[in-house]
């Protein structure tokens, strides 16, 4: 795997959780995808993918398509299963290793420590938008109304018309879905986010929109790996590249 | 933490034939675990030896009782095991009318749990059994009268009911939304999904519908021919599938 490209640009940045050094160290990372109906034909994404990323970075994965950066930033959130290497997220004032983790630590991680933002909402049949973007939040513990106060908050600033936050989103327009699902992602305050193309399906006032809340999380100290093909939206969000290559 | 149930090389054969074999697992308090697989993989005689309704020829199954402390599943007396099975557990089974008393009430249904558990004050039952009713979408005039009256999904949703009125610890269920049409389905899942996470509950909820896998479980087994062939987090399991039968068993899935 090749070369990690120079620093772009580097924010302050004193979040409100500051830690020294990276809160996420990969090393050694393999990954292949065996087909078991094509006579177990093998094929080999990522090899030996070293990286790490610190509070207020933003590290754009680059390559041509098909080069393994989705496959990366799923990796990284244990929705794929890593061959080999390691994946250490700094959580709760210390280190835990993802790869061959027990299912209860991944899902422990992702509850509190590392969102990700997909590219496509997951509905879930028969409720509503506002409360779709209040679960994790109130998965944690939270106060209901102060959560349903900060998911209609969140809503409001994605411009999600008030009308529709009673209603399901099965039905709402792909860039719509996209920014509920942007919303589900920004309730809780994730020291580490992965974004799989967070403006796919957005017109350009709804990207501005998502840029600015995301580049505020960078500048308070969340550490962000993000797959960007908007050359503009990524050159306003990162201040580092990481070249995939297959 | 201590896990809340754990099978140790758990194998149970119906004459020669094997039913479940060497099934290993723990299950942690707060856990939803799937048992995923197609139609005599073996899900269904897992389930049952889990919940000690049959008898493993081999292994064993410990519990982390709230009132006992841990406990071997099939080493209690029938009796306690069926205190427990009425207070610390439930169990939701695919048919309702097997899990249901057809001859009683709606209310008289949730009222037996209640009074298993140590209510004995007519009024809060009643009350209670009512609210219930309402809890799973079921109007609460419907409270006085017979399951036999009820359609199939309000049968199961009464089920439901029943089995987590006295905020078991651990629930068991058996394709809890087989054999009813999907806008019933999607209701049902819905409100399980809710109650999971409202009341914290554990649960080991055997389906053939991956789907049904996707919305409820945090980590699925993958049976194939009474054996474990694959387990780990629910979307890593469904999204990058390993072996070569829950590939195969992914790639069936029908597109929408």
């Amino acid at each position: 795997m090749s070369a990690q490209g120079g620093r772009v640009r580097r924010d302050p940045a004193p979040g409100p959780k500051e830690h020294d050094g990276p809160v996420l160290k990969v090393a050694g990372l393999t990954k292949s995808f065996v087909v078991h109906a094509h006579g177990d034909l093998a094929l080999p994404v990522l090899r030996d993918v070293a990286l790490a990323v610190s509070p207020g970075e933003c590290l754009a994965l680059v390559g041509p398509s098909g080069a393994g950066k989705s496959t990366l930033l799923r990796s990284l959130y244990g929705n794929y299963r890593a061959d080999a290497g390691s994946i250490r997220v700094h959580h709760d004032d210390a280190w835990t290793e993802l790869v061959d983790a027990e299912p209860r630590t991944v899902l422990d991680v992702r509850r509190r420590t590392m969102g990700f933002v997909s590219q496509f909402l997951r509905v879930i049949p028969r409720v509503a938008t506002v409360d779709v973007v209040a679960e994790p939040l109130l998965r944690l513990g939270a106060d209901p109304a102060e959560t349903r106060d900060r998911a209609e908050f969140l809503l409001s600033l994605l411009n999600i018309p008030q009308r529709l936050w009673q209603l399901p989103p099965a039905t709402f327009s792909g860039g719509e879905q996209q920014r509920v699902n942007i919303a589900r992602s920004l309730i809780v305050d994730y020291p580490i986010l992965l974004l799989d193309e967070p403006t796919a399906s957005l017109d350009a006032g709804n990207r501005d929109r998502v840029v600015e809340l995301i580049g505020q999380r960078r500048d308070a100290g969340v550490a962000l790996v993000g797959i960007f093909h908007d050359t503009g939206v990524r050159e306003l969000l990162a201040n580092r590249v990481f070249e995939v290559s297959p | 933490m201590k896990p809340l149930l754990s099978a140790k090389r758990l194998t149970k054969r119906f004459g020669a034939r094997v039913a479940c074999q060497d099934v290993d697992f723990d299950l942690w308090p707060g856990e939803v675990l799937g048992i995923v697989g197609e139609s005599g993989s073996g899900k269904t005689t897992l389930l049952n030896c889990l919940a000690g309704r049959l008898t493993p020829e081999l292994g064993s199954v410990t519990y982390d009782s709230a009132a006992y402390g841990t406990i071997d599943v099939h080493d209690l007396s029938e009796a306690r095991r069926r205190l427990l099975s009425r207070t610390e557990w439930g169990f939701v089974n695919q048919d309702a009318r097997e899990g249901l008393r057809m001859g009683v009430s709606a209310g008289a249904n949730i009222g037996e749990r209640l009074m298993a558990v140590g209510a004995r004050h007519y009024g809060d039952i009643r009350r209670t059994a009512s609210d219930w009713l309402s809890r799973v979408e079921i109007e609460r005039d419907r409270l006085d009268d017979r399951p036999t009256t009820y359609s199939g999904g309000m049968r199961q949703r009464l089920q439901i009911a029943r089995n987590l009125v006295s905020e078991p610890r651990l629930v068991f269920m058996d394709e809890p939304t087989g054999g009813l049409d999907v806008s019933v389905q999607a209701r049902i899942l819905d409100l399980l999904r809710s109650l999971v996470g409202s009341l914290h509950l554990s649960a080991v909820l055997v389906t053939h519908d991956l789907g049904v896998a996707r919305l409820l479980t945090h980590r699925l087994m993958v049976m194939q021919g009474g054996a474990v062939v694959e387990n780990g987090l629910t979307d890593q399991v469904l999204d990058d599938p390993q072996h070569a039968y829950t590939q195969m068993l992914v790639a069936s899935i029908l597109p929408v």
